[in-house]
């Protein structure tokens, strides 16, 4: 329940899927949903170019508030990163109306909780409290966005936070420390290659006057949007968001997101770490493949199926393959995300069987791969991993936080409401012959990084008591 | 600012209003063969989410087939009745339902999401792991594999570690102390027999409870039930436990490892959930360290001195015993100061307890929050799953501000005296943590 809930959306282990979303439901499928299911999404914008959508969901006496800012670790500058993480902690240090943590008190107070997360494309902050709160937390988002007070001391104690959450999430663990290494090495010009909470080195030096530079030029309203979902009436939040985030003045020009683009790959890389800490082996497998701005209309979406008939559940080619009948594996899966500003990536994570080691499990991995290639998907596979996607949605429905979440996420890399309803249509038309075509362009190792993570031999461990 | 104060008390006060707002019905549903479940129906989404367990857990395995309700809770979608392990699987995918188990410490729980459209074949589906699972040989050595790695995994894990060796100093050879997943020779000799034997015990309709959400009725639901739960016996074995008593002077147990953060875990004796004391100690722990931001340890340790990302304090209250158990990481240099400043806001609360500020502030928080705990199917399945477990009756979610907003600062004071004692404190650390006053000596784990 602290800051940055979610970091880094790269890798095999990203814990919830993030397809987007569609919300008209109507299958054709046998099994799968024949009802028409219907959320009305409003969407506006304020003069000061602010977006705001709003998600009626009127089953519980709550509202979700969130605020999202096209910026993320991506954008940071050369020698900067970690930044934008920083940031996002330091916005709870008050300002000029507020003292440092006021902002999650007062939000207490009213019994609600409060939060915020960043990734590579996008940072956002969120209030989940009763529905009749919600004109104060409007009121607090939009004096965050204009007025944030960064304290010297304050700062600089929020260093010390930022660093130990570094050390709790990557350095006292071997697989995320690989899963940075892999990121890096996956990608050759592209920020993406750089972990959201930054590289130690630089994040110790961060200061405040980056961080005041970095809050003007990007937390400005043109590029920001307000998603209110929950127990509202659209019109009285647009009454509301006029109010409050209507009448702040942009501090910047909209920022353009001109990053440096990932050249077409053309060598496989590899990395490979050993340390005592790994108790078991495991390999982890990353393809660089378009992301949903980039890839031609049902490119991204036959990758989304592809993911899933290849690495989604127990019955999936991959695990059917190596888990089940060669018993080569413990474990293995496969996630796509394409939902990103610029270039997306087809993981795959693979966990050997005890007693086979790394190098006949990755070459079964790529035989299995390769087969899968030249004899192509059965139709049936593809039908259950349409079905399947498309119920995600239903059950995703029932997530108030995670129906924000998709809005606000899809704001943030660019796409549109009405694209993002569409997507489980876009997903119902993907043919077997696309999933194949994705398989044979996307599943090249020039296209991959793989990562082997192994244990090293350690020193006897001691204890000592008192 | 002076406008705005005043604004925030304005709310707060109107919040006393909605604390009672339930936006939903909770039903009792009895099926014509007896069987019970709480049900709220809500046709919003065409969605169903049954939650459901059984009293007995991995306390209950016997000391000879140490985790074996772990691995029972692995293979209940491994194949059932006429279908095998792939069959299953398959035709879980093509429902597109989500089927899990779990085993922890004081039960065995289910859970099922489904699509309305397909709840008979989805629950059909159900019936079979709950009443006919197969235990073949060839998943069963999959499942073990996998088991086997997570065991030596946890044995890397900085935060397992640092629990395991508290529990086990503490509890020494108590079922609470146990580690659910068994260790690796039990794992390892575990046989078809001991899992039937897991399942016969555990799957028993005295020990059931069940929690459904969503779009179904509770005529619908009655005879759903006698289908899915039927045909399990009536009676189990009583479930006994010895007491649990967690020793009353403390200690620190180092477990070296090479990370830059040392991991720590520290525990005093607690409270079972059945005390009349909880609510208040729940409310004082809120206080102390259960609250994220603004709790005493995360603005004193976090927010003050940058020494963690996040310290965490709270009651596991079983039915035989409790710990007020919490965890906190830090820089190896700075582990000996982020414990100076623990003990020295637990001797703070032992002494005085929270302030009336405080507990007025900790109420309207949790009152007014509760509420987000029933915002979609699946969260408020596991509430009325959770209360039915403690035993809390039907109308808790009615009554559970009350007992929230009752608590006297008198009260919370003299819980505070009684739960909170630093000489009590055990602490774990995993790491090569500086500035811990150590004395030579034997480690325990």
């Amino acid at each position: 329940m602290l800051n940055s809930i979610m970091f880094s959306l790269s890798g095999n282990y990203r814990s919830a899927a993030m397809a987007l979303f569609g919300l008209v439901l109507a299958v054709t499928a046998s099994v799968v949903p024949a009802q028409a299911l219907e959320i009305d999404v409003s969407e506006f914008t304020l003069e000061n170019g602010m977006k705001v959508i709003v998600i009626p969901d009127h089953r519980a006496p709550v509202v979700t508030h969130m605020v999202w800012y096209r910026v993320g670790s991506a954008d940071e500058e050369l020698g900067k990163s970690g930044i934008a993480h920083y940031l996002e902690h330091l916005l709870f240090k008050g300002t000029k109306r507020l003292k440092p943590g006021e902002f999650s008190k007062i939000i207490r107070l009213n019994g609600g909780e409060d939060n915020a997360f960043t990734s590579y494309d996008f940072t956002a902050y969120y209030e989940r409290i009763a529905t009749d709160r919600l004109e104060l937390v409007m009121d607090l988002g939009a004096d965050r966005m204009a007025n944030a007070v960064f304290d010297d001391k304050d700062i600089k104690t929020e260093l010390e936070v930022v660093k130990e959450e570094r050390r709790s999430r990557t350095d006292n663990n071997p697989a995320a420390l690989l899963r940075e290494q892999l990121s890096a090495a996956a990608y050759t010009a592209h920020t993406y290659g750089r972990p959201v909470i930054g590289w130690m080195s630089e994040v110790e030096k961060l200061a405040a006057t980056d961080a005041r530079a970095f809050y003007r030029k990007y937390y400005t309203p043109s590029n920001a949007a307000l998603v209110v979902a929950g127990d509202v009436d659209p019109s009285k939040v647009r009454e509301l968001a006029v109010k409050y985030y209507g009448k702040l003045k942009n501090t910047a020009a909209t920022p353009v997101r001109a990053r440096t683009q990932e050249p077409t790959p053309i060598a496989a890389k590899r990395v490979e770490m050993s340390d005592p800490r790994v108790a078991n082996p495991s390999i982890a497998r990353t393809y660089l493949v378009p992301g949903i701005n980039q890839a031609a209309p049902g490119v991204s979406e036959a990758l989304d199926v592809l993911s899933q008939v290849l690495g989604g559940g127990s019955s999936s080619y991959l695990y059917t393959e190596l888990v089940t009948r060669q018993k080569i594996a413990s474990q293995v899966s496969a996630y796509h995300n394409g939902d990103t500003l610029d270039g997306g990536e087809l993981s795959i994570g693979l966990a050997p069987a005890p007693g086979i080691g790394v190098k006949a499990a990755e070459e079964a991995l790529d035989a299995a791969l390769h087969r899968f290639s030249e004899q192509g998907v059965a139709e049936d596979l593809v039908e259950r991993a349409r079905n399947q996607l498309v119920a995600s949605n239903i059950y995703a429905i029932d997530s108030q936080f995670r129906l924000a979440y998709i809005f606000g996420a899809a704001f943030a890399i660019e796409r549109s409401v009405e694209d993002t309803k569409g997507w489980t249509d876009r997903i119902r038309q993907v043919t077997a012959q696309q999933v194949n075509d994705a398989a044979r362009e996307y599943l090249r190792l020039r296209n991959s990084a793989t990562g082997v993570l192994v244990p090293a031999p350690s020193k006897a461990a001691s204890a000592t008591s008192n | 600012m002076k406008f705005f104060k005043l604004t925030v008390l304005t709310l707060i006060i109107s919040l006393l209003q909605i604390v009672h707002a339930q936006a939903f019905e909770i039903r009792e549903v009895e099926s014509p063969g007896g069987l019970k479940a709480w049900l709220v129906s809500d046709k919003t989404i065409p969605l169903i989410t049954m939650r459901f367990s059984f009293r007995g857990g991995t306390i209950n395995d016997p000391e000879t087939a140490q985790g074996r309700s772990y691995f029972l809770s692995g293979m209940l979608d491994e194949g059932a009745g006429d279908l095998k392990s792939e069959e299953f699987q398959q035709r879980m995918s093509e429902l597109a339902m989500r089927m899990s188990f779990d085993a922890d410490r004081e039960h065995f729980g289910g859970s099922v999401q489904t699509l309305s459209e397909n709840r008979d074949a989805a629950f059909d589906l159900l019936r079979l792991a709950v009443t006919q699972p197969r235990f073949d040989a060839e998943p069963m050595d999959k499942v073990r594999g996998q088991i086997l790695l997570g065991i030596k995994g946890d044995e890397e894990n900085p935060g397992r570690i640092a629990s395991t060796a508290l529990l086990k100093t503490m509890l020494g050879d108590h079922p609470y102390a146990r580690v659910p997943k068994g260790d690796a020779d039990s794992v390892s000799a575990m046989t078809p027999q001991d899992l039937k034997d897991a399942w016969s015990a555990i799957f028993v309709r005295d020990h059931l409870q069940v929690a459904v959400v969503g779009d179904i009725t509770a005529d619908e639901l009655g005879p759903l039930l006698d289908k899915l739960f039927g045909a399990l016996p009536e009676k189990g074995k009583p479930i006994s436990v010895p007491d649990l008593k967690a020793p009353e002077k403390g200690s620190i147990t180092i477990v070296e490892r090479k990370i830059p953060q040392s991991v720590m875990s520290f525990a005093m004796p607690g409270l079972v959930r059945s005390d009349p004391d909880f609510i208040t100690a729940y409310v004082m722990n809120f206080v102390l360290g259960d609250g994220g931001f603004g709790s005493r340890l995360m603005e004193e340790i976090r927010e003050k001195r940058g020494l963690t990302y996040g310290i965490y304090t709270g009651l596991a209250s079983w039915a035989n015993g409790g710990l007020l158990i919490g965890s906190v990481s830090t820089q190896n240099s700075k582990a000996g100061e982020t414990l100076d400043v623990l003990r020295a806001e637990l001797v703070k609360m032992a002494t005085k307890g929270p302030t009336a500020e405080e507990l007025e502030q900790a109420k309207t928080y949790l009152t007014g929050s509760y509420a987000l705990r029933f915002d979609s199917g699946s969260k408020i399945a596991g509430q009325l799953l959770g209360i039915q477990q403690d035993n809390l009756g039907i109308d808790y979610v009615k009554k559970r501000n009350e007992l929230i907003n009752a608590v006297t600062i008198e009260d919370a004071r003299r819980v505070a005296k009684r739960l909170i004692d630093p000489d009590a404190l055990t602490i774990s650390i995993v790491g090569r943590p500086e500035g811990i006053p150590l004395k030579t000596g034997d480690a325990p784990g």
